[in-house]
């Protein structure tokens, strides 16, 4: 075989690639042994990976059960190796995920129309408030510092290039809610939109109403960002918003060390012109039957060209589809109920802690260390395999010692009676001394 | 077609009346011909600056989006909201009831270098 291909050894087949990654020694692997054997060789180096740990991490990702349902779906051909179909009405079926898809996300948001999904809940924010520059035909963005905080690093991303002012407004130190007089002070007759996140980062639910009333006063709209999904199933939909962006994870979408995940736009009909993203509607074929199409792609980059919403010319089609089939799975009453199990967990959790926020939160809150380092905590969590909270300092200084947890309907209650030991320095002496 | 003879045209396809100092701005039947069924309309806000030959909103057909360029410069002072509802009147009487902006013009001797009708309609070739 080397002869037909022109070379003298197989060692000459790899010369194009740089040495540095290549592996000059042999494999650690035995010559001549069967396939068999060397499947069964790596399924016990898979074993060895670290598994069986419990995580209170929360901030952004959640570890949710995924139903096997969700798999059985988009694991099919015909879903699994389709791209963005370009000849996009024969692909009906496709269609139709996404068309349910954007009804369901509207139901649980309160908005009149959803898009086919967009890159991330990251991403989806600046989309959004480029969005409201374009309706309001004003610049500035004022953002609550209790938005995710990468959230709002890929904001400013965004808008350094765009001609668009980023500012921050503050949070209540005790309640650990919108500073709504903070609001009210920064925002001017420049302000395209308010920002603000609910469930917000420390866990903390957001009263929507309010300040809706306060940016639209001034003329602003309000973007509301969600990063826990499974809140919607509980809270009152944020329908005072005027477009709402957030991330899917949540919706049986694997963490898979942070991506790829779906994020979503949704909004009120009469600025459906200005969103972005792609967007599936309802229609009639030509025999009169049901049918799915693209629409109102003016809006989109392949026809609108530099004047386009966006540059985004695609959707998640397939991570969207977990979502779609897990809000499927669930159901309306399922969610509702996964969500309070969330609650409930969350609150059995906080109620051996003490919280450092007064507000009321969904399933993760900030708890104070009693003087402990949060890098200590959890240093002895993980030899008890759980992995702790988030340690909040590093993004919010004035938060030392204060760390984010989260529980969801995965975590279990012994876990929980592990991490509030672990908080109580005191029984940490008395287990030290039996 | 027949252009009327009291508009003003643009080699873009819009068309501008004159009476006094407002500007009545619309589109060609030429234009609406071209485009096909109009779906949407975005107009600028009455209060806008907009400048002759520059963009001041855009057309939406069934296959395209048009830029709409002021055949003057001034001040947008009225918009036509049936548009909003009724895109398709611009199909049906594009230089009547669905002209576009009443603009209070800054610089009336721009009319002086737009097309008369028959001029326009000599640009356009013949049409039916």
């Amino acid at each position: 075989m080397l002869d037909a291909c022109g070379l003298e050894s197989a060692e000459a087949l790899f010369r194009h690639l740089p040495g540095e990654v290549r592996i000059k020694r042999p494999l650690a692997l035995d010559p001549g042994i069967s396939e068999y054997d060397i499947v069964d060789y790596f399924r016990a180096r898979a074993a060895e990976n670290a598994t069986g740990y419990a995580s209170f991490l929360g901030a952004g990702v959640y570890a949710h059960y995924r139903p096997v349902m969700v798999d059985t779906v988009v694991l099919r051909g015909e879903f699994l190796t389709s791209y963005t179909p370009y000849q996009a009405e024969i692909s009906q079926g496709t269609l139709t995920t996404i068309f349910e898809f954007q009804t369901m996300i509207c139901q649980l948001t309160g908005m009149d129309v959803a898009n086919a999904s967009m890159y991330d809940g990251s991403t989806a924010v600046p989309e959004a408030a480029m969005m409201a520059v374009r309706v309001t035909g004003r610049d500035r963005v004022l953002v609550a510092r209790t938005v995710h905080p990468e959230y709002r690093e890929v904001l400013r991303t965004y808008a350094l290039h765009q001609g668009m002012p980023v500012d921050d407004f503050e949070y209540q130190s005790d309640s650990g809610s919108l500073d709504l007089e903070d609001l009210d002070r920064k925002l001017d007759d420049h302000t395209a939109a308010v920002i603000v996140q609910t469930p917000n980062f420390f866990g903390v639910v957001e009263n929507i109403r309010s300040v809706a009333e306060i940016a639209h006063r001034r003329g602003a709209l309000l973007i509301v960002i969600f990063t826990e999904a499974v809140a919607l199933g509980l809270l009152a939909p944020p329908a005072d918003a005027d477009i709402v962006a957030g991330e899917l994870q949540s919706f049986a979408i694997s963490p898979s060390y942070g991506g790829p995940y779906a994020g979503v736009i949704a909004t009120k009909e009469k600025f459906i012109r200005q969103m972005p993203g792609r967007l599936v509607g309802e229609t009639r074929d030509s025999r009169g039957n049901r049918a799915f199409c693209l629409t109102l792609a003016t809006r989109e980059q392949h026809i609108r060209r530099e004047k386009a919403t966006s540059n985004i010319c695609t959707n998640q089609a397939l991570i969207a589809l977990m979502a779609t089939v897990f809000m499927s799975v669930y159901g309306k009453q399922g969610l509702r109920e996964l969500a309070e199990q969330n609650l409930a967990k969350a609150h059995y959790l906080s109620g051996k802690l003490k919280p450092r926020f007064t507000g009321p939160f969904f399933n993760e809150f900030a708890a104070v260390t009693n003087g402990r380092s949060p890098n200590d905590i959890n240093q002895a969590l993980l030899k008890k395999k759980i992995v702790g909270g988030l340690p909040l300092a590093g993004w919010y200084p004035e938060l030392e010692n204060s760390v984010l947890l989260c529980a969801t309907e995965m975590t279990r209650r012994e876990r929980m009676d592990e991490v509030a030991q672990a908080f109580s320095p005191v029984r940490e002496q008395e287990q030290v001394q039996v | 077609m027949t252009y009327p003879e009291e508009l003003r045209y643009t080699k873009e396809h819009e068309w501008v009346l004159a009476e006094g100092d407002v500007g009545t701005v619309g589109i060609t039947w030429h234009a609406q011909k071209e485009l096909g069924d109009i779906v949407y309309v975005d107009l600028p806000k009455p209060g806008t600056r907009v400048e002759q030959g520059k963009s001041l909103g855009s057309v939406e057909s069934v296959k395209a989006v048009s830029d709409i360029y002021s055949p003057v410069s001034g001040e947008v002072i009225e918009t036509n909201e049936t548009l909003s509802q009724s895109p398709e009147k611009l199909n049906e009487d594009p230089h009547g009831a669905a002209w576009l902006v009443k603009i209070r013009m800054s610089a009336p001797d721009e009319m002086k270098g737009l097309l008369a009708a028959a001029a326009y309609q000599t640009y356009v070739g013949a049409e039916t």
